[in-house]
């Protein structure tokens, strides 16, 4: 977002702190992060080095590693903030973060997705998982930033084959010229979300009716998005709005909870752990242990249902998550 | 000042006396300058929040990466600098308050459209132009142009009227882009901080029309209330 003379510097000024944190105030927000979230920076084991820093035309992006894994990072430093992609260095298939786990739990819902959309791209591990797990889908990945297509390629071993398509584009217009084409998706899967600055026009009731024009009868959306904050009870309402019905899955230990919701009706706790049964040695080899995954998917809504929902005329996303 | 002309109008009373009192005094009636200023600055605060409001206007159909801000800063900066001139040229006929009003009532009618059929312009937009630059550019033209030339014209204009003295015209037109930017300052802040928080989008768009109108028909109504020929040097 670049905005010209007086408002530009306002504005950069806002943005600065709001995604990177004033320097103090990364400093400061350091000591409880590193002793509260072992998901975030405190699980590391040895030091952490800086492999790659370059500043895209939309974030600092930053490829760190440890003795044990590899991250993508859009802080300005390797302290502080959250990882938005993590490998481990031994194993390219396990799942590092309980965010992908409960992503993959989605697949309960609908086994088998021929074509499946990725809105923000990461480190890719999204990607590879699917295309492990499926490997004769179509992939298509949105991605904004060039610049982290090219650092997935450059770190994380980021392909796009005849399977994978990227394109490097806003996923709301990527999706709206994909309704108008008539393209179905089985599974559109939204990760466009850091914490630091969240695209309001990914998160209205418009967008959420855009994306549903691309659901064929079974297609499901997985989005992962926030647990605190106001933001946590407008979103929960605008799907609910939308969709009527949702698998809210969340866990302890991550600010990360996943939202899933189908053109079909969503299946029962019954059905999902039988499905869960017949699907366990599948998932195993990413580290996922399916069967116990079950248990965190909500159905019953724990936000406020009075909540404002979002709009494309009504969208404080950034405001709310303050 | 004699106290039987003081205004009620707080803030920009209070900003007249500390940064105007001087050229208040001069030979210029104060409460037309005053005025003035006060409608300077709603005027700046008005250009910001709408270009502010642009980006959330644009998303849902051009997106929020870099082109969108692109295409809008452009769209403000063209229209600006063109307002500018044409207000010059506007003040060199018989300025008067009268027709600065009408520059505030214009700028209220021609955001109309971006309220009413904002939606509608994009859609039609985002069908011809598959390009997300031009697309956003062009969409950008089309709802804010107009409103945004309109205010425009409003600052040089008002440099017009306030300027009874050309040694202190650099000091007048100081104060007066003092103030403005000071509006724009407030209107990005306030927008961006708060408006968003309370109000949709076009409501605070039909808000900001209103105030334009509002301040038009004042600025009209005070130059039949006390018509006070503009002498310049």
């Amino acid at each position: 977002m670049y905005l010209p003379s007086a408002l530009r510097s306002l504005l950069l000024a806002c943005r600065a702190a709001g995604k990177t944190g004033w320097p103090a105030a990364a400093l400061a927000a350091l000591l409880p992060v590193l002793l509260l979230l072992p998901a975030s920076a405190g699980a590391q084991s040895g030091p952490v080095r800086t492999i790659h820093q370059e500043k895209s035309l939309y974030r600092n992006i930053l490829v760190t590693e440890d003795n044990e894994r590899r991250c993508m990072r859009f802080t300005l430093t390797e302290l502080g903030g959250q990882n938005q992609s993590c490998r481990f260095l031994d194993d390219h298939d396990k799942l590092v973060f309980p965010y992908a786990k409960m992503v993959l739990t989605s697949l309960l819902v609908q086994d088998n997705p021929r074509r499946i959309l990725i809105i923000g791209l990461g480190g890719g591990t999204l990607v590879h998982t699917y295309s492990r797990l499926f490997p004769t889908a179509e992939i298509v990945v949105a991605e904004i930033d060039e610049a982290v297509v090219k650092v997935a390629e450059r770190y994380f071993d980021y392909r796009s084959t005849g399977q994978i398509k990227t394109v490097a584009e806003d996923g709301r217009l990527y999706i709206k010229r994909a309704g108008l084409r008539k393209e179905t998706f089985d599974l559109v899967i939204l990760d466009a979300f850091n914490g630091d600055y969240i695209p309001e026009h990914l998160m209205t009731a418009e967008f959420l009716q855009e994306v549903r024009a691309l659901l064929p009868a079974e297609g499901m959306i997985v989005a992962n998005t926030f647990s605190s904050s106001r933001l946590y009870h407008a979103e929960s309402q605008t799907y609910a709005s939308v969709f009527g019905s949702l698998f809210n899955i969340r866990m302890a230990n991550t600010g990360n909870r996943i939202i899933v919701v189908s053109a079909a009706p969503l299946p029962d706790k019954t059905t999902l752990d039988q499905r869960a049964a017949a699907m366990g040695d599948r998932l195993r080899a990413f580290g996922v242990d399916i069967r116990g995954m079950t248990q965190y998917v909500k159905t019953t809504p724990d936000w406020d249902t009075k909540a404002r929902i979002l709009t494309d005329q009504y969208a404080p996303v950034n405001q709310l998550n303050n | 000042m004699p106290t039987s002309r003081r205004p009620a109008k707080g803030l920009c009373y209070t900003a007249g006396r500390l940064f105007g009192t001087r050229f208040m005094t001069a030979s210029r009636p104060s409460r037309q300058n005053l005025l003035v200023l006060c409608l300077a600055f709603v005027s700046g605060f008005i250009i910001m929040a709408i270009e502010l409001l642009g980006g959330r206007i644009l998303a849902p159909f051009f997106g929020s990466s870099i082109y969108v801000w692109g295409s809008i800063i452009t769209v403000f900066m063209l229209s600006l600098s063109i307002g500018y001139l044409l207000g010059g040229r506007q003040s060199l006929h018989d300025p008067r308050l009268r027709r600065y009003g009408s520059f505030f009532l214009a700028a209220a009618v021609l955001l109309l459209p971006l309220i009413l059929q904002g939606d509608a312009l994009m859609e039609w937009m985002f069908l011809q132009v598959e390009d997300p630059r031009y697309g956003s550019l062009l969409a950008s033209m089309l709802l804010f142009f107009l409103p945004t030339a309109v205010l425009g014209m409003i600052a040089p204009y008002s440099v017009r009227l306030l300027v009874a003295d050309h040694q202190r015209s650099g000091h007048i037109a100081g104060l007066l882009y003092f103030i403005s930017t000071l509006g724009s300052a407030l209107g990005t802040l306030a927008t961006s901080f708060y408006l968003v928080l309370w109000f949709e989008v076009n409501q605070i768009l039909i808000t900001m029309s209103l105030v334009l109108a509002l301040t038009g028909l004042g600025a009209i109504l005070f130059e039949r209330g006390s018509p006070e020929p503009i002498s310049g040097p």
